[in-house]
């Protein structure tokens, strides 16, 4: 019944956007002769959503694979509750509390919205496979608890009419919901939305909005996120990083980013 | 003689406390939430109310205050108003999707002082606009999903106050018992509720009922279907309806049975058929969705099945009435009948939630006799109501055994029917309004000198003593010929094809008659793919020449039809055009029930109506669109215009009004 169970640690969540959660240090990721990205530093502050944008070709979907350990950079660190992360698989990432979303929905086509979320929850799933199996004892008693958290997450995202549908009937706002809801899933500690709203319409967009916010208002779930359009950056952000050519060019609050010539130059052209 | 079964219980919170001794473990609200059906017995429900009152009072609500109650249809939000008659304030329910210009109106007219809302969105459409209502003290709130941050001073979360009332009443058994006193002292004329009414003209107003209005009308209903404290219902229906308030509060409360309430709007016909509802509520509207659907997926099945749905359709419009009707039917007939009920109509009706239905109603506009028929030919036992909210709803209801497609059936329990000289027709019951809240001048308008409401609606008395509505009063006019002119009439009729969405007709006091219409974008766009029609919007789909033959084929036949009817036959069709927007509520071309404003519609697209009169194939118009967050836009579009083929009247037209 209660929204607010999801807040799994019980304890009201204070914000203070100050600690750093991750940071990424002089980073270059090259693919043979290309130079994806050249020494990037940055960091995401506990609490913060934080927009990494850039026109076609940064270097931010790389960046974000970078950080959830999908790209392994040749050169710099990154740095995450304080650890230094050598060489981290992309599961460990998960298990750490990294989630994220794909730019090309990345869903179970043919099943449910259920069962897709549910699979958010696998990490967080302890009994064995012949438990699971039987789906008796200890491992319903587990289902059933991780089933609440999923319904809790349907509820939140306003999902409920598609709880059973195959996920590959639904409309491509739908399904970045339902990728949404699986990264949720997860409970994670740092979020990574790859063009969360690309493709949408302007209701579709302003939905997806509110949920951000509200993930990272009531949960307290740190976001990063890739996204084009403007007008939602500049609104959600409490700050922006700005890459080109896989260099970051200004970094800082949405209005500071906004005055800066080097990103009016990287987006709208120079006269040479 | 009306509230005999009620004995004692002349208020809300007297029969709840009736219905927790009675039948303390009878389930009486049930709410689909994360995917459960969560359930509340009676005791338990009248435990919440009576916390709830308190909590309420201890916040400063007083006897006479005005409790404004914006959601989905929600326990809590029911249980609110019953709180706060409990401690005699009058809950004013108001509509939740009116945009926050209306809903400042209603809640500073009504003055209200406490609101009672569903979620983060409802706060922050009257935060918006809080400092136009200088009444407003506190605000409650049902889900707190968003809210954690917001200034707690003045809003609280229901589950805390019901959760503070209790203690507050456990505390001290003094106050407990100054509580119930608090109840006893509320009695049957005590105003009960306030209602908006949609307002098809102007400003919407306020009108007041008492206990006793709505307890009586409750029971009017109860007894002339029989229904008791074993049926279900769903909640869906905006909870600012007085069908909605008789339906899911009141005749619950007066009957017993239980109200479910489904998770969203969307989730309805799921939740309604894990119900299994017994007793249902609807719009045309919904019924014309629903087949609409089932007709568009139709064309996606397999041959067999099509070709099976359409031959028992046909056997069941041939025959399914009068079987429902009880009428003579040969044994072949009947036989066949039953095999379609097994292969097509059982499941049918299990599709649409409505295999448990007893009767179910459908009121709030003119329903099209085809899409009426086909619901009772397959066993749905579908009957039609008049009623209006200043009536507390039943003004007439078909009998079993006498239903027509075409009439609202004969006048209600306890209600005298007058038709006045102009064809209004006019009313007078126990369970009538006691008057529009501050507005004596409306009042006085509405009702007689004796005591009669004025319905607004023309109709006539057939030969065997049903009523038969045509349209609103003063709508029904005259062509410059002379012939009736019917707008709602045309309408209705081309309304029942599955891709006509909206229509609005056009043509008092002009040569001929004309209409402007939205296609379905349900039941276009499926045919558009079938059909490798490329669109990218509504309103490109609405100007395609070949969605423009299909429309012109649809007023062809209303057209003939209209000519078999030698009182209709004037106001054949002469002209059309498909607008390049759906009208929207938003925009005020609907009202919230979702009906035609005609006058507004005629007055914003002026242009395409001089385009429909003065010959041109084709008029250029931009409106300004209303978005949900109340920002605007404009759209323009070149919209085309299509004569329509006339026929010649079968038989000759007396010019009279009806």
């Amino acid at each position: 019944m209660n929204v607010e169970s999801m807040n799994v640690t019980g304890e009201p969540l204070h914000r203070d956007k100050g600690e750093v959660l991750l940071s990424v240090d002089n980073i270059s990721l090259r693919f043979g002769g290309v130079k994806a990205i050249s020494d990037v530093s940055f960091d995401i502050r506990k609490g913060e959503v934080r927009a990494i944008i850039g026109p076609n070709g940064a270097g931010k979907t790389s960046m974000l694979n970078c950080i959830n350990g999908f790209y392994h950079p040749q050169e710099g660190q990154i740095t995450y509750k304080g650890v230094r992360r050598a060489k981290v698989k992309p599961h460990q990432a998960a298990a750490d509390g990294i989630a994220r979303t794909f730019q090309n929905v990345a869903l179970f086509k043919g099943m449910s919205t259920l069962d897709n979320i549910m699979t958010g929850r696998t990490l967080k799933m302890h009994r064995n496979f012949f438990w699971q199996a039987l789906r008796h004892g200890p491992a319903m008693t587990e289902e059933i608890e991780h089933r609440k958290v999923v319904e809790d997450i349907i509820d939140f995202l306003q999902i409920q009419h598609i709880r059973k549908l195959p996920v590959g009937k639904l409309p491509y706002g739908l399904q970045k919901r339902v990728e949404l809801g699986r990264a949720l899933a997860m409970e994670p500690e740092l979020l990574l939305l790859d063009e969360p709203m690309a493709g949408m319409n302007l209701e579709e967009k302003e939905d997806m909005c509110r949920f951000i916010l509200d993930v990272n208002n009531q949960f307290g779930t740190t976001i990063a996120l890739i996204e084009h359009d403007m007008g939602v950056v500049m609104d959600l952000s409490d700050r922006v990083v700005v890459l080109e050519y896989g260099r970051k060019i200004a970094d800082g609050t949405p209005d500071q980013v906004k005055a800066n010539q080097a990103v009016i130059d990287a987006y709208l052209g120079v006269a040479h | 003689m009306a509230s005999a079964s009620a004995g004692q219980a002349d208020t809300f919170p007297k029969l709840l406390l009736r219905n927790a001794r009675e039948r303390s473990s009878r389930i009486a609200f049930r709410h689909k939430d994360l995917g459960i059906w969560q359930s509340w017995t009676w005791a338990e429900v009248a435990e919440q109310v009576r916390s709830f009152a308190r909590g309420l009072q201890d916040l400063g609500l007083k006897r006479g205050e005005k409790v404004a109650i914006i959601g989905y249809n929600r326990p809590r939000l029911y249980w609110s108003m019953c709180a706060a008659q409990w401690i005699g304030a009058v809950p004013v329910p108001v509509y939740a999707d009116s945009v926050a210009e209306e809903m400042a109106y209603v809640l500073d007219h009504a003055e209200a002082v406490f609101a009672c809302v569903q979620d983060q969105e409802q706060v922050d459409k009257v935060l918006s606009i809080a400092e136009r209502l200088p009444h407003l003290r506190q605000m409650l709130y049902d889900e707190p999903r968003g809210l954690r941050d917001y200034d707690h001073g003045k809003l609280h979360e229901i589950d805390k106050v019901i959760a503070g009332g209790r203690d507050a009443l456990k505390a001290s058994p003094e106050a407990a018992a100054a509580h119930e006193r608090e109840m006893e002292a509320g009695s049957g004329s005590d105003l009960g509720i306030i209602l908006y009414t949609s307002g098809t003209t102007g400003r919407p107003k306020g009108v007041m009922l008492s206990h006793f209005n709505v307890i009586t009308a409750a029971e009017i209903g109860c007894q002339f279907d029989g229904l008791n404290e074993s049926d279900e219902v769903i909640a869906y229906l905006p909870i600012a309806w007085v069908g909605d308030h008789v339906f899911s509060y009141a005749q619950a409360i007066v009957a017993g049975f239980c109200v479910n309430c489904p998770e969203g709007p969307e989730t309805v016909v799921d939740d309604r058929r894990e119900v299994g509802t017994t007793y249902a509520f609807a719009p045309p509207r919904v019924f014309e969705t629903m087949l609409t659907i089932t007709m568009v997926r139709m064309e996606d099945a397999g041959p067999l099945m099509r070709k099976m749905f359409h031959y028992f359709l046909g056997v069941a419009k041939q025959h399914g009435e009068k079987i429902l009707n009880g009428e003579s039917v040969p044994l072949g007939a009947r036989l066949l009948y039953k095999l379609g009920d097994i292969l097509i109509y059982a499941p049918l009706r299990n599709r649409f939630g409505l295999s448990n239905i007893k009767v179910g109603y459908t009121a709030g506009e003119a329903i099209g006799p085809e899409l009426f028929k086909f619901y009772r030919s397959i066993g749905v036992n579908l009957k039609q109501l008049y009623g209006q909210t200043e009536a507390g709803v039943y003004i007439t209801m078909q009998p079993n055994g006498e239903i027509k497609a075409d009439t609202v059936g004969r006048p209600a329990p306890l209600v005298e029917i007058r038709i006045d000289d102009n064809g209004e027709v006019l009313y007078r019951s126990p369970s009538i309004f006691g008057g529009y809240f501050k507005d004596p001048e409306k009042t006085a308008e509405t009702m007689t000198a004796d005591g009669y409401v004025r319905s607004g609606d023309a109709g006539f008395f057939d030969e065997t003593g049903h009523l038969k509505i045509i349209d609103r009063a003063k709508d029904v006019g005259k062509l410059s010929s002379g012939d009736l002119f019917p707008p709602k009439y045309i309408e209705n009729k081309l309304k029942f094809y599955p891709n006509i969405k909206e229509v609005v007709a056009f043509g008092q006091g002009r040569d001929y008659a004309t209409v402007a219409l939205n296609i379905d974008l349900t039941a276009v766009g499926n045919w558009a793919e079938r059909n490798n029609v490329v669109y990218a919007s509504y309103q490109e789909l609405a100007g395609h020449d070949l969605v423009y033959d299909m429309i012109a084929k649809h007023v062809d036949e209303v057209n003939r039809s209209l000519a078999a009817e030698p009182l209709m036959g004037g106001a054949q069709i002469r002209r059309f055009l498909i607008l390049h927007k759906e009208l929207d509520a938003d925009d005020g071309e609907l009202t919230r029930t979702q009906k035609v404003r005609r006058g507004f519609i005629a007055e914003r697209y002026a242009p395409l109506v001089a385009a429909l009169y003065d010959g041109s194939d084709i008029a250029d118009i931009s409106t300004e669109v209303t978005f949900e967050d109340g920002r605007k836009g404009v759209i323009s579009a070149r919209v085309k215009v299509r004569d329509a083929k006339t026929y010649p009247v079968t038989a000759p037209t007396p010019a009279r009004a009806a």
